[in-house]
């Protein structure tokens, strides 16, 4: 049974607050839900970005639980080294084997989709128990907002700037979660912080999974997405009702859809909450990569609908 | 008691491996050290060992794994070459900041470029300031020595580092040799059991390991890391003597060969320096007092110790399979020059670059090179600070 909110409620801190990420930050949200999600001991493996500089500034730590940062492009190689070392004095009895430890990885998109996706995809391949959790805000916040490959069509980061030339970034943002789905991985799924039910079940599910398991987080950055910080919340459940960033999971090879918007809201509501598109909305070039980026959402909603039978 | 076995030294490694029965090994195959991660994959096959062997796709993620393993709570070791180092070498930084006693073997093999499967020793030379520990071995039974002394060194609470036993590409890993293989139950016994130091797998004492650390605090952890370092060559010496009581093979930071009485001596590590010590036969037999200092402790660098060793001599050549580019000389001269000069010598000293890319060195090479120290010995003079051995021009 999946707890409920008074249980989630009640369940231990273990990113306690204190940290230095930005107000209205959605990483510090998706982590507590995340670790939320289990009563079992948790270690955690993290890549170098905003959630990991801001949380640990020593001598300080917002952490109770272990917690260990190597490098940048890695996080899914610690959390597997760890996750050996475990699984290895578990089996020659120097670790009780009643215990369940649970290992996750948090890693930003520069860290999944870009720098760390080697490591990523040879710890999935390898089949260790461990849930790699990418929290998405679309780009380098940690460096001061580069674009990544998870950087949408349009978005004006630092690298991808939006120019008198150029209108932001030119390609789209890669599908990195069916591209995870791709390695028959026991457990991939896509959320947001906004619904907190989903965030949660997809973590419990993916802690009572025996192998890996992969989250992607639409993780809202206020500072890089240049929206109010008190809109975290809302703006991800904006994402999710454009169907710019659907809710679904997969299974065991079984693609299930977690969240149809009674009404699919044109992306421009989206997008016009956020200084990062707002050369978009003017002039005849913005209004042509609109139209692309609403074109791009419904062919891979449409995508989506078809992969989980329900088009 | 120990066996006489025929061996290779990536099979006296991975036998090692196999008696001291890591609890995770993390690695990825390249030439020349391949073998022994094939070898030990076998041994995890068979269930000879109680090893988590964990196949990584890359160098870089074996290294992450492994210092991460270890900072869990438990023994780790890994096998890697040349560029597979290389790749690994952001890591290797951070297990040893972070004191992680992970045993790495390195079979030594040229850097690219050109891409070269052969010997030289630019490998770990590049990685000389990573704070690892490194021995060099001359042969098959020093790597197999070598390799269990590290594990008892860079896991004393004193020490707690990580450290490199190096052997020759090819020419050490590829060799058969006669060597003594020692009993598992002794072998075990020497190094003893693992012992965790605020291991994370300690979830009731939750420990962050590797946060951020800015100015106000970095440069004392590196301060107190700088000063663990003397400990670590206290460590290379007692566990060598150690070792000598039970197995009957002493080890120390190095090994000195008619240094006594020596006018002219070479310095060079790995398996040059068995081919230097038939030389100094050779030439002793002629009556031309030679001598050797065999480095096999590059890290912590024993730079007071090799400045008193040669002492006496005339003239002295540092020998050096890598070239340090832009420098001028190689890397093993340039911090033996300069323990000589705070040392207060003025002993005539030379550089020879050799051997890379596996270029065999012949006797009649290092011959030549103690040729030229008899000249500089009688006039005092270098004329050239350094050269390289039997180059095409
Ligand atoms: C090998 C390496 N390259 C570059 C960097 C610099 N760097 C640190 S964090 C970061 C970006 C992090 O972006 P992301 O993973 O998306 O996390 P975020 O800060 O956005 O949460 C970069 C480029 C680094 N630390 N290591
Ligand atoms: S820059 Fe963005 S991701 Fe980083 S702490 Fe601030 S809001 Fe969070
Ligand atoms: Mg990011």
């Amino acid at each position: 049974m999946p707890k409920n909110l008074k249980q989630l409620s009640e369940s231990p801190v273990r990113l306690t607050a204190g940290h230095r990420l930005c107000p209205g930050c959605g990483e510090p949200i998706v982590v507590k839900q995340i670790l939320a999600a289990s009563d079992d001991p948790v270690i955690a493996a993290n890549a170098t970005g905003c959630l990991e500089v801001s949380t640990t500034i020593f001598p300080y730590t917002a952490w109770t639980i272990p917690w260990l940062h190597i490098a940048f492009e890695n996080a899914a190689a610690v959390a597997a080294g760890m996750e050996a070392m475990y699984q290895s004095l578990k089996n020659q009895g120097k670790i009780d084997a009643d215990t369940n430890y649970n290992f996750v990885a948090f890693a930003g998109d520069g860290g999944t989709y870009d720098i760390g996706f080697q490591a990523l995809s040879g710890a999935v391949e390898r089949g260790h128990k461990l849930l790699y959790v990418c929290l998405n805000n679309q780009a380098y916040m940690n460096t001061g907002i580069q674009r990544s490959s998870a950087s949408p069509l349009g978005a004006n980061t630092t690298t991808s700037p939006a120019g008198k030339l150029i209108p932001g970034k030119t390609k789209y943002q890669k599908d990195l979660t069916a591209c995870m789905a791709a390695h028959d991985m026991p457990y991939a799924a896509q959320t947001i912080p906004g619904r907190w039910r989903d965030i949660t079940r997809k973590a419990e599910r993916a802690f009572e999974i025996d192998g890996p398991s992969f989250i992607n987080v639409l993780t809202p950055c206020p500072l890089g997405w240049r929206c109010a910080p008190e809109e975290t919340v809302s703006i991800s459940q904006l994402a999710a009702d454009t169907c710019f960033w659907p809710l679904y999971e997969v299974d065991h090879g079984e693609w299930k859809l977690n969240y149809r918007p009674k009404e699919k809201v044109p992306v421009d509501e989206f997008l016009s909450k956020q200084g990062r598109f707002r050369h978009l909305f003017k002039g005849d070039q913005g209004e042509e990569v609109r139209r692309q980026i609403q074109e791009r959402v419904d062919y891979k909603w449409e995508q989506l609908l078809d992969r989980c039978g329900e088009s | 008691m120990g066996q006489l076995q025929p061996l290779e030294g990536n099979l006296a490694v991975a036998e090692a491996m196999r008696q001291i029965n890591p609890d995770v090994v993390a690695a990825y195959p390249i030439t020349p050290s391949t073998e022994i991660v094939q070898t030990f994959a076998n041994f995890v096959a068979d269930g000879e060992v109680d090893t988590n062997y964990v196949a990584v796709e890359s160098e870089h993620s074996a290294m992450s794994a492994c210092t991460a393993a270890a900072a869990a709570g438990g023994r780790v070791m890994n096998v890697t070459s040349a560029n597979g180092l290389a790749l690994m070498w952001e890591i290797l930084y951070i297990t040893a900041s972070f004191r992680q006693p992970v045993i790495l073997t390195v079979v030594n093999r040229a850097l690219s470029g050109n891409i070269n499967i052969h010997c030289d020793h630019s490998d770990t030379m590049g990685t000389r300031d990573a704070g690892w520990i490194q021995l060099y071995s001359e042969n098959v039974q020093e790597c197999y020595d070598n390799l269990i002394q590290a594990v008892a060194i860079g896991e004393r609470m004193d020490v707690r580092l990580p450290v490199m036993s190096c052997l020759d590409g090819f020419l050490v890993s590829h060799s058969y040799e006669m060597l003594e293989v020692e009993d598992d139950e002794a072998v075990r016994e020497w190094i003893g059991p693992y012992k965790p130091n605020e291991p994370l797998l300690d979830v009731e004492n939750p420990y962050t390991m590797g946060p951020i650390d800015l100015y106000d605090y970095y440069i004392e952890h590196k301060y107190s890391q700088w000063q663990a370092y003397p400990a670590a060559k206290q460590a290379v010496i007692e566990e060598g003597k150690r070792f000598g009581e039970t197995f009957g093979r002493e080890y120390g930071l190095m090994e000195t060969l008619g240094l006594d009485d020596a006018d002219i001596a070479v310095v060079a590590m790995s398996s040059a320096a068995g081919t230097a010590k038939d030389v100094v036969d050779k030439l002793r037999d002629e009556g031309v007092k030679a001598g050797l200092l065999k480095l096999r402790c590059f890290r912590p660098f024993p730079g007071e110790e090799i400045a008193a060793a040669l002492a006496g001599c005339k003239a002295v050549c540092v020998m050096d399979r890598a070239a340090s580019f832009g420098a001028g000389s190689g890397p093993l001269f340039h911090e033996i020059a300069a323990a000589m000069y705070t040392g207060g010598q003025t002993v005539p000293i030379n550089n020879v670059i050799y051997g890379l890319g596996g270029r065999t060195v012949k006797p009649a090479d290092i011959e030549s090179v103690y040729r030229g120290l008899m000249e500089i010995a009688d006039t005092g003079k270098v004329e050239q600070v350094c050269t390289w051995l039997s180059v095409r021009e």
